[in-house]
């Protein structure tokens, strides 16, 4: 035993610059000997290797610059909301509601699925002003217009893309195809986890999985470690967490024990260093065994928590899935991010516009979404974790009136939208952006999907430009060759 | 000592000379013939290329092209004047004194010998060479001669242990034979060897018994399924077509195209012209046009509202990359929006290359026409009789001319046709409104008819076309169907009211049943010629999302022939036209007075067109063979010629990866200056040369010339002094030790429970799996019976949702082409080994059989688990550690009973025992431990 960890401390000493570190990781040998769920963190962790070997891997992974936040909740309602009717408060769209859209707004657009000459709709909901910031949120969010002044609205968000797949891809990936790593991945890659025994990088769904699939949490061409674990909350919270009906606990123990005792006897024959970080992984897995069910299992919060977020344990809700949210923050996981797909409110039929259906799926996210915030902060987490709110894109000023109908729907729309931030060193009760009078262009603070993903990193305290993974022959980052940091919502 | 004195003498006399080198080039005054690649690049790359390369231009200057390089900056002046270093601008900026004007800019001058190399470089003429990797290897390497104590076996060897004798190590000895024989099942064709296969190998104390053996996996055929595997992931195979809906895409005939192409050890060059331009041969076979479907894996985009032209555009241009990637290693992704970085490709190049894809016919519509329509063995048979039967019972004067040369459903079609039954597939339409959608997962019925919505049939002749039926079927008051000519505002020539046809529940998402379909029809007026047809649909009383569903369209001739034969003669048309075809994609071109043409996408933006331009292949790579076609044929032609320096080297490399864990250039994907340098670059080029001249592209004899060296022979085990100074085992000191790929790790815990299914081809399975999804309408009904056992590689490849195992163990997703999978070693992967429910069966299937070895000796039953599992015999301490496991478990079991039993079948109670669980335990442990996983 005494010579595997020297051995192991000896091999690990090989990797405490972070130059050194990040240079392994690329050729792959770094993934593998420190190939953990933990980022490219340590392979070997305390149990082995003692205490002191785990801080200089701590210490290899600094940040570019120091960050105000430490993690991130990303809720993504998949689908697209319209900001016109939550956030983006349109009087003059409202007088034009009926006449024909004018030409001039048309040229050369492309939409999904408008044809010809589309009319205005005006805002199916009711605006006021609310908080000291006096920021406009409508009557479809009543809790989280009481939590304006926490948040910074984000008015003017653009994207490239107005079908869902692409765009949701663009929105985690930075790209519009398949293929590149998410914003989870490239976050534990940079910074690694807080928490030994849990994934660094955790995604919850509710409703039906979002339209691009498990694509938007994929690690692409970086190490599969640094893919979004899902965890659910039905059946097991982690793919194959819990043990076939015939093996314990204790069994499960002692199996991995003499798992690892000839596999260690192994290493001594062969000498393959790879031995020693497989070693250090079932001990992980073991760990998780009790690690993740614990943190996942939210029977445990008292009845004022359920109270809040409108919980109801055992169910697949959004609810569960921001109270999850916050446990796994609590518990060091660096990246969490919820997608909620009931968002995409065409009025191709009853119950499709943003009149009803959108107005039932506020319903669902504005509880529990308010009492995240809430929960937060009265923790004292709110400060070190940056909260994102958004669609892949909004919707038009225009009624989509596919098949000339009369519901009230409006189709995809990638030059103006609202999202919101709270937290994680950002400004409260303060909004960036506005939109011209009908809400189809933004004409101040416009903000692309890659300065929104430079601005979540720089929280981070990582630079998007030096954020990098060498792939096919050059270097790639999350925001391919753009993005600026929005500086101005910085607090 | 004295050879040591004698080294550290030479490193000083070679100083010494250095120095004086040094000096003569300061001063301007040496001889010595500059090397673009060896001094002049490195300096270029490293401090000019990021503002004077592909992407910026700055001052209008940059260094990929010699002519670039030497013409008019923005200045006015050139940058080189080839011979006269003083007047060139390059040579003032860089000795610069003011850092105003200094290159390299707000950086560190150059230091006194770049500078001195780049003056010397431009007077001797400022010549350019090219990247190594773009100069063909050289024919006359010779494998260096090696004096040792290890035995060579070829002149893989000799490259090796030369290199490994210069780096102070020497060879590992020969794997034992137990070890060696499961490393070469493994490679070779993906699963362990039997017990028995083992032991005969054991015992065979020929010299030649290793060979043998390597000539007996060679000929396997499940030699084609490991081998394919490796392909698939280059080609992006995959049973679904991705993006949102990520639908079900029949596409394993080409899958099992590649199996049986590396089984039949289809030449590398065949290989090659067939999948990219097997349509493009004269006279195609229908395997030669299956093999074009390696690029109609492209995804596809179902997802309503997106623009057919944008997804089309999207797989054209990941045609380009894919083909580069596959057969150049070469990464062009970049050269979409400029002229490449770092090597000499320029901007529009990439559009040139684009154009041999451009013209091809497939155009992201829902039915992935063009296909190849095939049929069962078993209904081939039967149309073929019919088809007879009905020709030869028509009258003379009736005889219809079937094409004779074509394929059977051709002719049944062209048969049924002029016979006047003339019944087509409402999804085969050729083009649709954005709206138009096809129900899944069978894609055969037009689904989310909406007002205003339309299909379109091309060349439709409607001269004896009389009236039109629609098969549709509706639960509210339906809608109608405008029959327009040439255009959806054209001529109307028919129109027919669909309604009600009856309720069923979920009627607008599912597929109603047979008798809630019927048939609507609408007289034409009378048409001359060929046309094409517009299906317009319109809303009737109800507006909802979707109108009515529609599953064919049948043209009703004046007279047609079939009218004039009885009853009997036309049940057999109708019984031909029921047969359900097996679909493929695949490639067709354009005719020619459609072809498409080619632009440059300015800055990769495919809606803003630039330069028209003509297929070629990029300049720096070589040309067309002289009498070949500027079209898919000829590049794939070029791709395979003995002037082409990349093909042989890039494909070489993908196989030595393989077997020896890391390819001599590591990144497989890049040979470009961007990428790693190879290891053994002279042994890169001499395999390449081999690959071509000796085995005729064979890749079997190039496996067999790599698994029969003694490199590849050498037993993995490792020194402290090989960990030292060989630490990932580049320079091959010891014999490859990796992970097992995803397949081979779950093939081989079936093969050696014995619970595998080794039936080889035919569609997808689906085996049960842990996350049971619905996304992309298509579901996941798991497989019950023993299809759930068959080799990784027909799992069904669902793009969005990748089988879980798989990927955990670094399987692809298959959304794009991927040469290299990137091992990790996750707490994942360690959770599915332990409980994953078929590694459970398996380790109860094992138990079994441990218990049965013996009813008391529980040494010798872990002894034979052991055996089955690892082929190779257990020592003292490794029996002592699982029985220890054993009897834990085992009391444990006796002591508490255990309630949940995983049973091997229902009904059965043969993992009831606690011995048999105790066993189990042990059983599930072994298939968890690092060697079991390993290739040693």
């Amino acid at each position: 035993m005494r010579n595997i960890v020297e051995e192991a401390q000896h091999r690990l000493a090989a990797y405490n610059t972070r130059r050194h570190f990040l240079k392994q990781c690329v050729s792959g040998l770094g993934a593998t000997a420190l190939g953990a769920l933990t980022g490219c963190g340590p392979g070997l962790d305390e149990p082995l290797v003692g205490a002191s070997m785990g801080e200089k891997i701590a210490d290899a992974l600094t940040t570019h610059f120091p960050g105000k936040a430490k993690k991130v909740i990303f809720l993504h309602m998949a689908g697209a909301p319209s900001q016109l009717e939550l956030f983006d408060y349109k009087p003059a769209l409202n007088k034009l509601d009926g006449q024909d859209c004018p030409p001039s707004l048309l040229e050369g657009k492309k939409f999904a699925f408008i044809q010809g000459v589309p009319q205005m709709l005006g805002t199916q909901a009711n605006f006021k002003q609310h908080g000291q910031s006096g920021a406009y949120v409508s009557d479809y969010l009543p809790h989280f217009s009481q939590m304006v002044d926490e948040v910074t609205f984000l008015k003017a968000v653009h994207t490239d893309e107005f079908n869902h797949a692409p765009a949701q891809l663009l929105m985690h990936t930075g790209g519009p195809r398949l293929g590149r790593p998410s914003m989870g991945s490239w976050v534990t890659y940079g910074l690694g986890s807080e928490n030994q025994n849990l994934p660094g990088f955790v995604v919850l769904v509710s409703g039906s999985e979002p339209s691009a699939g498990k694509s938007i949490w994929g690690s692409g061409f970086l190490p599969t470690v640094h893919q979004g674990v899902q965890c659910r909350s039905e059946g097991d919270p982690v793919l194959y967490l819990s043990n076939p009906g015939e093996v314990d606990p204790f069994l499960r123990k002692r199996s991995i024990d003499i798992i690892n005792k000839i596999n260690e006897q192994e290493y001594r024959e062969s000498h393959d260093p790879e031995i020693l970080t497989r070693i250090s992984q079932y001990e992980l897995a073991f760990r998780m065994q009790t690690a993740v069910p614990e943190v996942m299992d939210i029977n445990d919060e008292p009845a004022w928590v359920h109270e809040m977020y409108g919980t109801n344990p055992g169910k697949n809700s959004f609810a569960n899935n921001c109270l999850l949210a916050r446990r796994l923050v609590e518990n060091g996981v660096r990246f969490v991010q919820l997608f909620d797909r009931r968002w995409d409110t065409h009025g191709a039929g009853p119950n499709n516009g943003v009149d009803g259906a959108l107005k039932d799926a506020c319903r669902s996210v504005d509880q529990p979404m308010s009492a995240l915030i809430k929960d937060l902060k009265q923790r004292g987490l709110l400060d070190e974790t940056l909260v994102v709110w958004g669609g892949e894109f909004g919707r038009t000023p225009m009624m989509e009136a596919r098949s000339g109908a009369d519901f009230k729907g409006r189709d995809h729309h990638g030059d103006a939208f609202t999202m919101w931030m709270a937290g994680g060193g950002i400004k409260k009760g303060f909004t960036h952006g506005e939109t011209d009078e009908i809400g189809f262009s933004g004409i101040s603070g416009r903000v692309h999907i890659h300065d929104l993903q430079a601005t979540i990193l720089h929280q981070l305290g990582l630079d998007h430009e030096r954020l990098t993974y060498q792939f096919q022959g050059r270097d790639f980052r999350l925001t391919d060759v753009a993005g600026k940091v929005v500086k101005e919502v910085i607090a | 000592m004295v050879f040591m004195n004698f080294r550290i003498l030479l490193i000083g006399v070679a100083g010494v000379f250095l120095a004086i080198a040094i000096f003569w080039v300061t001063q301007g005054k040496t001889h010595q013939q500059i090397s673009y690649n060896q001094h002049i690049r490195p300096i270029i790359n490293a401090k000019c290329i990021t503002c004077h390369g592909g992407v910026k231009q700055s001052g209008g200057l940059s260094f990929l092209f010699r002519e670039d390089a030497l013409d008019t900056t923005e200045s006015g002046l050139p940058a080189i004047i080839p011979g006269d270093a003083k007047h060139s601008e390059m040579y003032k900026r860089i000795v610069h004194h003011d850092p105003e004007y200094r290159m390299p800019l707000e950086s560190a001058p150059l230091n006194k010998e770049e500078i001195a190399l780049i003056a010397e470089w431009i007077d001797q003429g400022a010549e350019w060479e090219d990247h190594w990797a773009y100069i063909p290897p050289r024919h006359d390497i010779e494998p260096p001669v090696v004096s040792g104590q290890q035995e060579t076996s070829n002149g893989i060897d000799g490259f090796i242990f030369k290199k490994l004798a210069d780096n102070d190590l020497t060879p590992a000895p020969r794997a034992e034979k137990e070890v060696l024989i499961r490393r070469l099942y493994l490679d070779l064709i993906g699963l362990p060897p039997t017990p028995e296969e083992a032991q005969a190998f054991l015992d065979n104390e020929s010299p030649q018994a290793y060979e043998e053996e390597v000539d007996r996996l060679l000929a396997s055929p499940h030699f084609g399924e490991r081998w394919a595997a490796l392909w698939l992931d280059l080609a992006r195979y995959a049973d679904t077509k991705g993006y949102e809906k990520d639908l079900d895409r029949n596409i394993w005939k080409y899958r099992d195209w590649v199996i049986n192409a590396f089984n039949k050890d289809m030449p590398f060059d065949e290989f090659t012209v067939e999948q990219l331009a097997g349509d493009l041969l004269p006279n195609p076979t229908k395997q030669q046009l299956i093999a074009t479907a390696f690029h109609r894996n492209t995804m596809a985009n179902d997802e309503g509202g997106t623009d057919n032209e944008e997804f089309r555009v999207a797989a054209v241009v990941e045609r380009v990359g894919t083909t580069f990637e596959v057969w150049q290693g070469t990464t062009l992704a970049c050269v979409q929006c400029h002229s490449h970085p770092y090597d000499p490709i320029r901007h529009e190049e990439f559009y040139e290359f684009m154009a041999f894809f451009n013209n091809s016919q497939d155009r992201d519509i829902y039915n992935e026409q063009p296909k190849l329509f095939e049929y069962a063995p078993e209904d081939a048979q039967e149309i073929a009789t019919t088809v007879d039967w009905v020709t030869t019972h028509l009258r003379e004067e009736d005889a219809v001319r079937l094409p004779e040369e074509g394929f059977l459903h051709e002719k049944k079609e062209a048969l049924l046709y002029d016979l006047g039954y003339r019944k087509v597939e409402a999804e085969e339409f050729q083009a649709s409104s954005k709206l138009i959608e096809l129900m899944a997962p069978d894609q055969d019925v037009v689904w989310q008819v909406q007002d205003s919505s339309w299909i379109m049939f091309e060349d439709v002749d409607l001269s004896e076309v009389e009236s039109i039926s629609f098969r549709c079927a509706t639960a509210i008051s339906g809608g109608f169907i405008e029959v327009r000519l040439d255009s959806i505002n054209g001529r109307q020539i028919g129109q027919t009211e669909i309604t009600t046809t009856g309720q069923w529940k979920g009627w607008s998402f599912s597929k109603p049943e047979a008798a809630l379909w019927k048939a609507f029809n609408t007289r034409l007026q009378p048409v001359t010629g060929t046309h094409d047809v517009y299906y317009l649909f319109r809303k009737n009383r109800d507006l909802t999302q979707h109108l009515f569903h529609l599953d064919w369209v049948y043209y009703h001739e004046r007279t047609p022939l079939k009218a004039k034969y009885n009853e009997n003669f036309n049940q057999k048309l109708a019984q031909l036209a029921s047969f359900e075809p097996v679909t493929t994609p695949i490639m067709r071109d354009r005719p020619a007075q459609k072809s498409r043409e080619t632009h440059v996408f300015e800055r990769g933006n495919w809606m803003a067109p630039g330069q028209l331009v003509q297929a070629d292949v990029p300049e720096t790579l070589g040309e067309i063979p002289q009498g070949d076609p500027a079209n898919r044929l000829g590049m794939a032609h070029w791709l395979v010629s003995e002037d082409n320096p990349l093909t042989a080297r890039v494909a070489v490399n993908r196989f030595w990866e393989q077997l020896f864990g890391l390819g001599i250039i590591e990144t497989m994907e890049e040979f470009g200056s961007q990428g790693n340098a190879p290891s053994h670059a002279e042994l890169l080029d001499w395999l390449a040369v081999q690959f071509m001249d000796q085995h005729h592209w064979s890749v079997k004899k190039l496996l067999k010339q790599l698994v029969m060296s003694a490199t590849y022979q050498q037993s993995s085990k490792a020194t402290s002094d090989k960990i030292e100074k060989d630490p990932r085992n580049r320079l091959i000191s010891r014999g490859p030790r990796v992970r097992l790929s995803a397949e081979q790790v779950r093939d081989q815990v079936l093969a050696v429970s014995g619970l595998i299914n080794l039936e080889m081809l035919g569609p997808s399975v689906k085996p049960p799996r842990p996350d049971y999804s619905s996304n992309g309408w298509g579901s996941w009904v798991a497989e019950q019976g023993k299809e759930q056992y068959r080799r990784s590689l027909y799992i069904y490849t669902k793009r969005t949702s990748p089988y879980p195992m798989l990927t955990t163990f670094d399987g692809t997703t298959r959304n794009v082409c991927t040469s290299r999978r990137i091992r990790t070693n996750t707490p994942l992967q360690a959770l599915t080994l332990l409980n994953d429910s078929t590694f459970y069966t398996a380790a109860k299937k094992l138990a079994i059989q441990m218990a049965a070895t013996h009813p008391t000796d529980v040494a010798r039953c872990l002894q034979e688990g052991y055996e089955r599992v690892m082929l190779r015999t257990p020592d003292h301490e490794r029996i002592k550690a699982l029985e220890l496991l054993y009897q834990d478990a085992l009391s444990r079991y006796q002591n508490q009973g255990l309630v949940h039993s995983v049973a091997l079948e229902e009904g059965s109670d043969d993992g009831d025992s606690a011995r048999v669980q105790a066993f189990a335990l042990v059983a599930n442990a072994l298939l968890n431990l690092d060697e079991f996983v390993t290739k040693n």
